[in-house]
C-alpha cells in the first residue's frame, strides 16, 4: 500500500510515517492487552466465586452482572467528553484504567453483597470512562488513511489478552487453589498497563491540546447530519444485533457439543475475530469503512441463518463462530475509524463514545425484544426474523452511510489518502 | 523524563508486580497448606454399609483437607459422630435408599460441569443433562425421578444482565422428562410465556407431580407441576426453592420478602391453611431446606468466618419456634434417606 505525500499539517506528529501504524497504537494495544487480561481473568472466575465462596445467590448475580452493564453505557459518553473537554483524552483514559485496576484489588476484602456490587461498578465504571478517550487518542496518531488498520490491531491485541486472561485465572487455580490469588495478579497485570499509559503514551498533540473544547461547540459537532446520519445508520443495525450471548444459547440448546464446551464458543470467536481484526482493518482502508463495517453485519446474518437453520453438529458451530468474530472483526474497531474523521479532532472522544452508547443502548433494546420473541415463536424462527429484519435494515443503512458520505474526511483532518 | 528513566520506572513496576503478586500467592498456599495440616481432624468411619441399615442423612463433606467435596452419610441416631465417606466427590449432593444424585463441577482453563446418578453401592449409571454451575439437586422418594438446577452465565462483555437457571427433569433409569422450560406456565389463570421466565429448586410430591419455584421479572411464585400433563400453575409468590414436608402437608422454603438482594428468611407455608410461618433462623440462607421430620428441617449455612469455606448443616424447629442448633459440623447439601 502506497500513500501519497502527505500535506504537512502542524498537528501531525512527527512519527506518522509511511503506511506503518503508529507506536501509540502498540502502546495503546499493550495497555489494552495487559487490562484485558486482568479483567477477564477476574470475569472468568466471578460467577463460582460469588456462588459458591461468597455464597451470593444467583440472582443476586444477576443483579450485579445488569447493574455493571448499564453503568458502563452511561459514563461513557461522559468519558469522552470529559477527554474532548480538558484536551487531555490521556488522564482520562489513564484514570478508567486505575479505577478498574484498584477494583480488582478491592474485591480482597470485599465480602458482603454490597461491597461486591460497588467493586464491580467501580471496574465498570473504569471501563466505560476509558474506551472512548482511548479511542480519540488512537484516532489522534494515526494517519486517517490507516485508521482502519489502526484500530484493528488495537482490538487484535485486546482480543488477545481476553483470551489469555480465562487461562492464566485457571492456570493459577490449579497452581495454588484460592481466588485472593487471582485478584492479586490480576492487580498486577492491570498495574503493569496503568504504567506503560502513563509512562509512554504521548497525550493529544499541543496544538490541539491547548485548546479547551466548550459544550456549545460540542454539541454543534454532535448535531451535524453527517454524524447523526451514521448514528442512525448504526443504531437501526444494533436494534437487529442479538447478543452473541443469545447466539451461544441457541448453539448450546440445538447441539450437546456445544453446551459442555460452553466457554470455549467464547474462545472461537475470540480466535476468528483475533485473525480478522487487522486484515480487515487494512480492508476498510483500502475499500471504504462502510462497505466493511456493512460486510460485517451480512456475515451477521449468516450467522443467524447458520445457527437457526437446520442443520447441526460442530462444523456448523465452527462455522457461526467464524461469522460471528468476521462480524466483530468488521465492525467494532471500523465503527471508531469511520466515526473518528467525521468530528473535529477536539470532538472525537464525545463523537466515538456517542456511537458506542448508541450501539450499546440498541443492543440491550434488540436483546429484550429478541428474548420475547425466542419464547412466543421458538429459538429458530426467532433467529430467522432477525435475519430476514437485518437484511432489510442494511440497504437502509447503506443509503443513510452513503448519504453521510464517509469518505469525505472532516476539515480538522483533511482528506483520506487511498492507496 | 528522558526514555531511559521512564523505561526503568516501568522495569520497576513490572520487577515488583511479579515479585509481589508471585510472593502473594505463595504466602496464601503455604497459608492454605497449614490451614488443611492443623484443620481439627473429622472423625470418619469405614462402615458404610452400617450407617445405611438406619436412617441416615447423606451430605457434602466440608471439613477442610483431603476429602473436602466427598460426599458422606452419618445415621441420623448420631449425626454429629464419625461420618462414613462415599467414593463420590461433589458440588450438591442427594440420596435416597435407591439411588443418589452428584452435581460437580470440573475446574479447568475450560470448567465442565456433569450431573451423574449414582447406584446404591455409589457407582455411576447414567449421566444426566447439565449446562452450568451446580445449584439444586432432587430425587423423588422412591428414587424413580431426578431433578437438577444449574445456572448459565451468558456473556458478560455484550449482553446487559445475562443469567439464566435451567431446571431438567430426568428418570432415574436414564430417560429424559424434559426441561421445566418446555412447560407451560399458569399464573391466576393466565398462560405467562415472558422471555425472562426461570425455574428453579423442585421437589417431588409423587411420581407425577412436583412443586418448584418459576420466576419472570422480579416476582417469584411457588407452582404446582404435572410431569404428564407438562404445565405449571401458580400456588402464591415469593416462595424460593420449596421443599415439601414428608407428610405433604407442608413446603419449607426461603422469602426474599423486602431483603436486600441476595438476601432470604426461612419460612414454612401451610398447604391445607394457606398460612404461613417464619423459622427462629434469623440469618440469611441460600439453600435449599431439607425435612429432616415432619416436625424440624435442616439447611447448609456458610460459617461467618471471612475466607473460609467450610459450612455446617443446621436443624430448626418447622413451627418457629426454638433456636437453630447445629446438627452435623462441616457439612453442606444434607439429604435425609429414611
Amino acid at each position: 500500500m502506497t500513500l501519497r505525500s502527505l500535506p504537512d499539517v502542524a498537528s501531525e506528529p512527527v512519527r506518522r510515517r509511511g503506511g506503518r501504524v503508529a507506536s501509540t497504537v502498540i502502546l495503546l494495544g499493550t495497555v489494552s492487552l495487559l487490562t484485558d487480561v486482568s479483567s477477564e481473568m477476574v470475569n472468568a472466575v466471578l460467577p463460582l466465586y460469588l456462588t459458591a465462596q461468597v455464597g451470593l445467590g444467583v440472582l443476586a448475580y444477576g443483579f450485579v452482572d445488569g447493574w455493571y452493564q448499564g453503568v458502563s453505557a452511561l459514563v461513557r459518553i461522559a468519558g469522552g467528553y470529559a477527554g474532548d473537554r480538558g484536551g487531555s483524552p490521556k488522564w482520562v483514559a489513564t484514570f478508567g484504567y486505575a479505577l478498574s485496576a484498584v477494583s480488582r484489588i478491592a474485591l480482597l476484602p470485599a465480602h458482603g453483597f454490597a461491597a461486591i456490587v460497588g467493586v464491580i461498578t467501580a471496574d465498570r465504571l473504569g471501563k466505560g470512562v476509558r474506551t472512548a478517550p482511548r479511542d480519540a487518542l488512537i484516532a489522534d496518531a494515526s494517519e486517517p488513511s490507516v485508521l482502519g488498520r489502526a484500530f484493528g490491531v488495537h482490538r487484535a491485541m485486546d482480543t488477545v489478552g481476553a483470551t489469555l486472561g480465562p487461562i492464566v485465572a485457571f492456570l493459577l487455580l490449579l497452581a495454588a487453589p484460592g481466588y485472593g490469588g487471582v485478584f492479586v495478579v490480576s492487580f498486577a497485570f492491570a498495574i503493569v498497563g496503568v504504567a506503560v499509559i502513563v509512562l509512554f503514551v504521548p497525550n493529544l498533540t499541543a496544538a490541539k491540546g491547548a485548546a479547551t473544547t466548550r459544550l456549545g461547540n460540542m454539541l454543534k459537532e454532535m448535531a451535524r447530519p453527517r454524524l447523526r446520519r451514521l448514528l442512525v445508520a448504526v443504531g437501526l443495525l444494533s436494534l437487529v444485533t442479538v447478543g452473541d450471548g443469545f447466539l451461544y444459547l441457541s448453539l448450546q440448546q440445538r447441539d450437546n457439543m456445544a453446551g459442555r464446551y460452553f466457554p470455549l464458543l467464547f474462545v472461537g470467536t475470540n480466535t476468528a475475530y483475533f485473525l480478522l481484526a487487522i486484515p480487515l482493518g487494512r480492508l476498510a482502508d483500502r475499500v471504504g469503512r462502510s462497505k466493511v463495517f456493512l460486510g460485517g453485519y451480512v456475515a451477521l446474518v449468516a450467522a443467524y441463518l447458520a445457527a437457526g437453520g437446520p442443520l447441526t453438529g460442530v462444523g456448523w458451530t465452527l462455522l457461526v463462530l467464524l461469522l460471528l468474530g468476521t462480524f466483530y472483526a468488521a465492525t467494532d474497531g471500523v465503527l471508531s475509524a469511520l466515526v473518528s474523521p467525521m468530528v473535529a479532532a477536539d470532538a472525537r472522544g464525545t463523537g466515538i463514545a456517542s456511537a458506542q452508547t448508541v450501539v450499546a443502548l440498541a443492543r440491550f433494546g434488540a436483546s429484550m425484544a429478541f428474548g420475547a420473541l425466542w419464547v412466543t415463536v421458538g429459538r429458530s424462527p426467532a433467529l430467522l426474523v432477525f435475519a430476514a429484519v437485518l437484511t432489510l435494515v442494511i440497504p437502509l443503512a447503506a443509503w443513510l452511510l452513503r448519504v453521510a458520505g464517509t469518505h469525505a474526511g472532516s476539515p480538522s483532518v483533511g482528506e483520506e489518502a487511498l492507496a | 523524563m528522558s526514555r531511559t528513566g521512564r523505561t526503568v520506572v516501568l522495569a520497576v513496576v513490572i520487577l515488583v508486580a511479579v515479585v509481589g503478586s508471585l510472593g502473594y500467592v505463595l504466602h496464601r498456599r503455604g497459608v492454605q497448606e497449614r490451614t488443611v495440616r492443623h484443620a481439627p481432624p473429622v472423625a470418619t468411619r469405614s462402615d458404610l454399609g452400617e450407617v445405611r441399615k438406619g436412617p441416615y442423612i447423606v451430605f457434602r463433606d466440608t471439613a477442610l483437607g483431603g476429602d473436602y467435596g466427598r460426599a458422606a452419610a452419618v445415621p441420623l441416631t448420631a449425626p454429629s459422630g464419625p461420618r462414613a465417606l462415599t467414593p463420590a466427590s461433589c458440588d450438591r449432593v442427594y440420596a435416597t435408599n435407591h439411588d443418589a444424585l452428584c452435581l460437580s463441577a470440573d475446574r479447568g482453563v475450560v470448567t465442565t460441569y456433569s450431573s451423574t446418578l449414582l447406584n446404591d453401592r455409589w457407582a455411576p449409571t447414567h449421566h444426566l443433562p447439565i449446562t452450568g454451575i451446580p445449584s439444586r439437586a432432587r430425587l423423588s422418594r422412591d428414587g424413580s425421578l431426578a431433578a437438577t438446577t444449574n445456572f448459565v452465565f451468558g456473556d458478560t462483555y455484550a449482553n446487559p444482565g445475562q443469567f439464566s437457571t435451567r431446571t431438567f427433569l430426568s428418570k432415574a433409569n436414564g430417560g429424559t422428562v424434559g426441561e421445566l422450560e418446555s412447560f407451560s406456565l399458569m399464573v391466576d389463570g393466565k398462560k405467562v410465556t415472558r422471555a425472562d421466565r426461570n425455574f428453579w429448586g423442585v421437589t417431588f410430591a409423587d411420581d407425577d407431580h412436583f412443586y418448584a419455584t418459576a420466576a419472570a421479572g422480579h416476582t417469584t411464585w411457588l407452582v404446582k407441576g404435572s410431569i404428564s400433563a407438562k404445565s405449571m400453575t401458580s400456588v402464591r409468590t415469593d416462595v424460593e426453592c420449596p421443599s415439601l414436608s414428608p407428610d405433604k402437608t407442608r413446603i419449607a422454603f426461603k422469602k426474599h420478602g423486602h431483603l436486600p438482594p441476595g438476601q432470604w428468611r426461612l419460612a414454612v407455608y401451610d398447604l391445607r391453611t394457606g398460612g404461613e410461618q417464619l423459622l427462629s433462623e434469623s440469618r440469611s440462607v441460600d439453600d435449599q431446606i431439607e425435612w429432616l421430620d415432619n416436625r424440624r428441617v435442616v439447611y447448609g449455612l456458610p460459617r461467618t468466618t471471612a475466607g473460609t469455606a467450610s459450612s455446617d448443616v443446621w436443624a430448626a424447629n418447622a413451627d418457629g419456634t426454638g433456636r437453630p442448633t447445629i446438627l452435623i459440623p462441616d457439612a453442606e447439601s444434607p439429604a435425609v434417606v429414611r
